[in-house]
């Protein structure tokens, strides 16, 4: 890292970035922060998931086996579902840096529907479960910490979700009224891409493995 | 607090009237970040002083434990027997003083006072910005952490009183409500203020980071930041890796005791000699793990104590080098020192849980890890030895706290290796021996580093210096106290004193101990009372100490180019351009003994650069 950091001085395309007076890779400070916040974010959700792993290992009863819980393949469409918003707003952040405000707009609000369909599989899923037995304190399949972490883990990111749609509408409105800089829909759009990257891992590690 | 803060700048002069027309916007609910510094510094005083009241009464229960104190009892009706003994303290309440004691200093003190504080003070200035990235987050960051102040000490009066877990807040204690008296609503209490307190604590951080990261002035690239804008740095990108692990851990425990959920109590609890059955017979509780806590405690735990370091570190940096009149000795590899101890301090977590029942291989990963951080730490003591050597020093207040630091950063430090041993940390895990190691190390240098960064950087505060001979007076009644109460401590830890026992003289074998106990709790009165000093020399100063210049250090540093204090914006006109490293002391080719970040290089400097390369003028 010291060596990195000498030869930074010496090299002018390091120091029109960290030379000072200037923004590194012309991001903003507003985008910096953002970025920070999701690394920050990004550490609580792995906090939960370390624990709901250890807690796994540790279990003096056998782990459920997940297929015979969820249905996976519903699992998969809120999963396909999710990204597909993701894309969507992808396009929304092109488009607005384009300065297409129409197709932005149209993207955000495909994003927006993408999100209540998510949280609209999630309340079923959630429901359903509750309805075969599934509570906090204990289940029908095994050991409580099963659902403990399910309803932690899920309902975290349910609750992510649900801001980053609070976040999306304010920004469609104001994409609809010409006042959302081209910024601020990249913004919405890293917080929404990272709340999906936060879904596949719950994906993978709490459904799959 | 803010009267304080108002109280010189009335004086200053211009837009007196604006001033007190919109007094509330300027400075209760600032977003200017110097005023936000004073306001995290003096709400951290008032902390302070709580949490050392605390201490006062735990030092009088280890010394005289079944004296009667009948003053004290009427002062705390609750925390002292009205039975047959009255005035002897309640064990409940003895729990909830070292618990509340620890939380208070740990993360309202000594987390505030030197980050949020020096670090919203400091930052701007440092780097040459008109202010923080996004001041209103870090107006409201201050009232956030302000709330959490609220809350935490409000805990004292609500149910059976605070949280009496200890401040690492270890289920199933802190878990289970009828645990302890202090585990009912106190714990409650205790986990708001500190959600509280970390939200606050990101918030500053993420501004931290952001604003050295974007704007930094024209020139001043990472090797020419001062140690101490390192150190912010640093400690703000540990303070967002690391809490988050903590606020996973706060919400398992939130539903644990709220919501009925075994996250981590296992099954089998027993508690007042009863099983702790539900209603079906069967144990309430089931398969879950205490270790799962300890776990993601210290992982916010270890880098927590090293965010408590790392600014007292920088600050000695640079107050040691000013002092002596000399340059820096091997900035690059104090830098990396810094890197690597933040680096290294995600992952010894594990020692702090020698006992648990770890694998003793995994032990010796961790015991391995720890003892590496001794290698950075002796590289930094190394340098500022070497920057002291041959040189004239001015024994002002603020070298007297730098070198305080030094030397408390070498005793504690030394401890420290034989606790990072697993193999006699079984024998020294929570004795008082481990209490006198943080004491020394963790509490002790971040506190020294505070008093000296006060003494050093009272103009950019308050536009005024303090009285040097009552700083000087401060620094050696604390010092000599301070050393008086910790060192012992090691002697009763290694003879088998447990840490957080209400009696040690119930024991046989600790009756010998009593003389050594009695020295110790006088040693920390004479350390408690001493600190009015501080208080009279702060606020008289603030108000009525002598006019500072823009530099009355002679130092180097771009907070040094601007009026005592700042004006809003921080510089009337353009933002001052950097040209060099901000230890430029002794520099022969220049006339003065110090020369100015915003000095550009002569002539003579710009062709030997052109010629050599990398000279130091290139840090």
């Amino acid at each position: 890292m010291m060596q990195a950091e000498t030869a930074a001085a010496h090299v002018p395309a390091l120091e029109a970035h960290w030379g000072g007076g200037a923004s590194p890779f012309g991001a903003t400070w507003q985008k910096t922060m953002m970025w920070i916040f999701i690394v920050t974010d990004g550490l609580l959700f792995s906090g939960l998931l370390c624990g709901y792993g250890f807690l796994r290992h540790v279990s003096p009863v056998p782990w459920p086996r997940q297929s015979e819980v969820f249905s996976i393949p519903f699992i998969a469409l809120m999963t396909f579902i999710l990204i597909t918003s993701s894309m969507t707003m992808g396009t929304a952040v092109t488009a607005a840096r384009l300065g297409d405000r129409k197709r932005a707009l149209n993207n955000l609000v495909f994003t927006i529907v993408g999100g209540l369909c998510f949280l609209g599989c999630q309340a079923y899923e959630w429901s359903h479960l509750i309805h075969e037995g599934a509570r906090l304190t204990g289940n029908p399949w095994g050991p409580p910490q099963f659902t403990q972490a399910f309803f932690v883990l899920t309902g975290f990111h349910g609750s992510h979700v649900f801001s980053g749609l609070v976040i999306l509408i304010i920004t469609a409105i104001r994409t609809g009224m010409s006042k959302t800089p081209a910024q601020g829909i990249e913004m919405a759009g890293l917080y929404w891409h990272f709340v999906d990257l936060v879904w596949v891992f719950i994906f993978t590690l709490f459904y799959l493995l | 607090m803010t009267e304080m803060a108002h109280g010189p700048e009335a004086h200053a002069g211009q837009a007196h009237a604006h001033a007190k027309e919109a007094f509330i916007w300027k400075y209760v609910f600032s977003k200017n970040h110097r005023i936000i510094g004073v306001q995290y510094y003096v709400t951290a005083m008032v902390m302070a002083l709580v949490a050392g009241l605390l201490a006062m009464l735990i030092r009088l229960q280890l010394a005289w434990p079944q004296k009667d104190w009948g003053v004290l009892a009427k002062i705390f009706p609750m925390g002292y027997d009205a039975g047959g003994g009255f005035g002897v303290m309640r064990p409940e309440f003895y729990a909830m003083l070292f618990t509340m004691h620890g939380t208070i200093m740990v993360f309202f003190v000594l987390s505030t006072a030197p980050v949020s504080g020096f670090g919203n003070l400091l930052i701007p200035l440092q780097a040459g910005a008109r202010d923080m990235a996004f001041p209103f987050l870090n107006g409201l960051s201050f009232w956030t952490f302000f709330v959490g102040c609220v809350v935490i000490l409000t805990s004292f009066f609500v149910g059976a009183g605070a949280a009496a877990g200890g401040w690492t807040a270890y289920p199933p204690l802190s878990a289970l409500k009828a645990a302890v008296p202090g585990s009912e609503t106190g714990q409650t209490f205790w986990i708001v203020g500190m959600v509280f307190f970390i939200a606050s604590f990101t918030m500053g951080g993420l501004n931290f980071v952001t604003t050295i990261i974007n704007l930094r002035t024209k020139g001043l690239s990472p090797l020419r930041m001062p140690m101490t804008l390192w150190a912010m740095f640093l400690v703000a990108v540990l303070g967002l890796l690391a809490f988050p692990a903590l606020i996973a851990a706060c919400i398992m425990l939130i539903f644990d005791r709220h919501f009925g959920t075994s996250f981590f109590l296992p099954t089998g609890l027993v508690l007042n000699n009863a099983p702790l059955l539900g209603a079906d017979g069967k144990f309430l509780h089931q398969g879950g793990s205490p270790l799962l806590w300890q776990h993601l405690f210290w992982f916010l735990g270890h880098p927590e104590v090293y965010i408590l370091m790392l600014p007292a570190l920088g600050f000695t940096s640079d107050i040691l080098t000013n002092f002596a009149r000399k340059p820096l000795f091997g900035y690059k590899s104090m830098v990396g020192a810094m890197c690597a101890i933040g680096g290294l301090s995600f992952i010894v977590w594990g020692h702090h849980m020698f006992v648990s029942g770890m694998n003793p291989y995994l032990a010796m990963a961790f015991a391995v890890g720890t003892i590496l951080i001794a290698v950075p730490s002796a590289v930094k003591v190394f340098n500022w030895l070497a920057t002291l050597r041959g040189a004239r020093i001015r024994f002002n207040t603020p070298m007297l706290w730098a070198m305080g630091v030094v030397s408390l950063f070498i005793s504690g430090g030394l401890s420290g290796v034989w606790l990072a041993q697993s193999a006699p940390d079984i024998q020294l895990h929570d004795t008082m021996f481990v209490a006198a190691h943080f004491h020394l190390i963790m509490a002790g240098a971040a506190l020294f580093g505070v008093f000296g960064a006060t003494s050093y950087w009272f103009p950019k505060m308050f536009g005024r210096m303090m009285n040097d001979t009552l700083g000087k007076a401060h620094f050696w009644f604390t010092f000599i106290a301070y050393y008086c109460t910790f060192f012992p401590m090691h002697y009763i830890g290694i003879a088998g004193h447990l840490r957080r026992i209400y009696d040690p003289y119930q024991y046989e074998f600790l009756k010998p101990l009593q003389p050594i106990n009695e020295f110790i709790t006088i040693s920390a009165l004479v350390l408690g009372v001493s600190q009015i000093l501080f208080f009279i020399n702060f606020f008289w100063s603030a108000f009525a100490g002598r006019k500072a210049g823009e530099n009355p250090w002679d130092a180097n540093g771009l907070e040094w180019t601007t009026a005592s204090p700042p004006p809003h914006g921080n510089w009337p006109g353009a933002i001052p351009e950097v040209h060099r490293w901000p230890y430029e002391y002794a520099n022969p080719d220049f006339p003065k003994d110090h020369v100015m970040q915003t000095e550009p290089l002569t002539a003579a400097e710009q062709k030997l650069k052109a010629a050599e390369g990398p000279s130091r003028h290139e840090h």
